[in-house]
């Protein structure tokens, strides 16, 4: 009996399969099913959890040093041991996502919103504006924002807004871009016509008409972004231009320790190095998942 | 605009040399015997006319000319870059061929998903696991890579390999996609089936109309890569300490050193559009289909 109770279980599931689903809902669906998305999300909400509510309850105050047991190797006390000025590197680890999880995303919506206008009047318009503009964003794409970090950095000073602008202003492009191309397929269909005939203006029909039906590459290219921001944060901070010490930043915290690896003390880098790592490997894999389910 | 970023931004020069104490006679004094006390649009025109007759400027630091040290730095990084190349062409195309070969088999997916989590991970992160690695808990290669003076060719090749590794992990993952995707259209084509059924061996449908065709698009990837390269050099030459063009922006920007700062910035510049051009001749080369200037 219990046999064919089980078999028979999966059939009220499966019902629902058949059944029409709204586009939404069909997205939802096949990334609940995506191993890739899955396993992505499940790393940044982990990293989330441990921004918004680490500092409760990781075992050290991550900024207090304890010049004593500097440098300790890991061990019961000390799990990930301590870095030069003793303070633990397990605390600073776990808490140290939280400026990036706030610098990265910021980044990535002023991206997105930038880029999303940009690419609507580019699209739209087409002509004689679409030629100028995208030029002037091809140059700026040409140009690593590394360097472009760098100079902005050098004459704006380094605060967490000036990265967040630029790492922003710099991805705007390749955001418009994508938008563009997007708009430039939706401007030729009948929906757009027939606003153009109730004589809508050339916003309305930008933003209330065409902007809902390229809401799918955006979805998937800020995803991409996010990953790709994150990057570039932990690389600026790495350098020096980004988030400012005292924080517990991973790539800070690098970038004040990896001076002493010759001397073997490993664990002040190689936690904060696995947790980028790990950081940036799942926001990829959801943003793979996302792409994936669009585009099936 | 990279003279702008550099020039105009910062606000005084000789200020922010002497520091905010000095007297506002010396800061005059200096500011016109640098020359930027000269209107802009006279700058702008000398600095362009002296830079495309060699002469780069004086560095605010070293009170000495900025041609020699970008010289030096470019060498410097040629080299780094070179051996990277060396190493990720052919093993990547490698990989993207095996991968497409072996298309949707497990060996496939270890190359594809493997190629793909290197490639987002930012340099540093790579870098510091690998020098973990190899020079730290093996001690196979130098963490640092400044050979002794006056090394030979095998020598210095031995303290570049390190570097040449987070670089080569990244462009890896690009360049092994994109032959991996050429590679699964070309045997998927018309003329690799006619190939295969006029009796052609596996082997010669593989070098002589398989390959050919698919390595085409790698090249405009490899050529497009340069850029991000440079962009990874900053951050590879500062965590190895490398004297190239990308620690001397690094350093320049650092120390507020604009004359350096433009020259570097303008040298990658040229670097990259001679990289691209290079492409765009070798690409037309390959392919018979796109003659350079040919007539319709």
């Amino acid at each position: 009996m219990s046999a064919t109770d089980t078999a028979k279980l999966p059939a009220p599931a499966a019902a629902p399969d058949t059944a029409p689903r709204s586009p939404w809902g069909e997205v939802l669906h096949s990334l609940s099913r995506s191993g890739t998305f899955l396993t992505g999300l499940a790393i940044v909400v982990f990293w989330i959890v441990c921004a918004l509510f680490g500092q409760y309850f990781v075992p050290y105050d991550p900024l207090a040093s304890d010049i004593i047991n500097a440098l300790t190797p890991p061990s019961a006390d000390h799990w990930f041991g301590t870095d030069q000025l003793g303070r633990d590197v397990f605390s600073r680890v776990i808490v140290g996502s939280r400026d990036i999880l706030t610098v990265a995303p910021l980044a990535t919506i002023l991206a997105t919103i930038a880029g999303t206008a940009l690419g609507l009047l580019i699209g739209y318009f087409r002509g004689i504006v679409d030629d100028i503009v995208s030029r002037v964003l091809e140059a700026f794409m040409a140009i690593p924002v590394v360097i472009i970090a760098l100079l902005a950095i050098v004459a704006l000073g380094t605060s967490k807004i000036t990265v967040i602008v630029v790492i922003g202003l710099s991805f705007a492009p390749i955001i418009a871009r994508t938008v563009r191309s997007a708009v430039l397929a939706e401007r030729e269909l009948d929906y757009v016509a027939a606003a153009k005939l109730r004589h809508e203006g050339a916003l309305h029909t930008m933003f209330v008409e065409i902007l809902p039906n390229v809401i799918p590459p955006i979805l998937v290219e800020t995803t991409v972004r996010l990953g790709y921001a994150i990057f570039a944060v932990a690389t600026l901070s790495f350098m020096g231009f980004g988030i400012q010490p005292p924080s517990p930043d991973w790539g800070l915290s690098i970038s004040s320790n990896y001076g002493m690896i010759g001397g073997g003390f490993w664990w002040t880098v190689l936690f904060d190095a696995l947790a980028i790592a790990s950081l940036v490997i799942g926001v990829n894999l959801v943003a793979d998942g996302v792409h994936g389910a669009f585009n099936d | 605009m990279v003279f702008l970023g550099g020039q105009v931004l910062p606000g005084n020069v000789g200020r922010s040399i002497l520091g905010p104490f000095a007297d506002q006679r010396a800061v005059d004094a200096l500011n016109h015997s640098l020359g930027v006390d000269r209107p802009l649009l006279v700058q702008y025109g000398s600095w362009i006319w002296n830079f495309l007759h060699g002469d780069m400027g004086t560095s605010y630091v070293f009170r000495a000319p900025v041609a020699p040290f970008v010289m030096d730095a470019l060498g410097n990084s040629m080299k780094l870059a070179l051996v990277a190349f060396v190493l990720v062409v052919p093993i990547g195309i490698l990989g993207g061929v095996i991968a497409a070969l072996n298309f949707n088999r497990p060996l496939d997916r270890i190359i594809s998903l493997g190629g793909l989590s290197v490639t987002v991970l930012p340099e540093f992160v790579t870098g510091i696991i690998l020098i973990l690695i190899f020079g730290v808990w093996l001690r196979w290669l130098p963490i640092a890579a400044a050979w002794p003076k006056g090394a030979g060719f095998l020598t210095q090749l031995y303290y570049l390999i390190l570097p040449s590794l987070p670089l080569f992990l990244v462009l890896f993952g690009y360049i092994a996609r994109m032959a991996r995707s050429g590679m699964i259209e070309a045997l998927d084509s018309d003329y690799t089936r006619t190939a295969v059924l006029k009796g052609l061996p596996w082997r010669t449908v593989i070098w002589r109309h398989v390959l050919r065709n698919a390595l085409l698009p790698t090249i405009t990837v490899i050529a497009t890569q340069t850029g991000y390269l440079i962009g990874g050099l900053v951050v590879i030459e500062t965590l190895f300490r490398y004297q190239g063009i990308g620690s001397l922006i690094f350093t320049a920007a650092r120390g507020k050193d604009f004359p350096m700062l433009e020259a570097g910035i303008l040298t990658i510049g040229i670097v990259y559009a001679v990289a691209t051009l290079i492409a765009d001749f070798l690409y037309s080369v390959l392919n018979p289909r796109i003659r350079l200037g040919a007539e319709q």
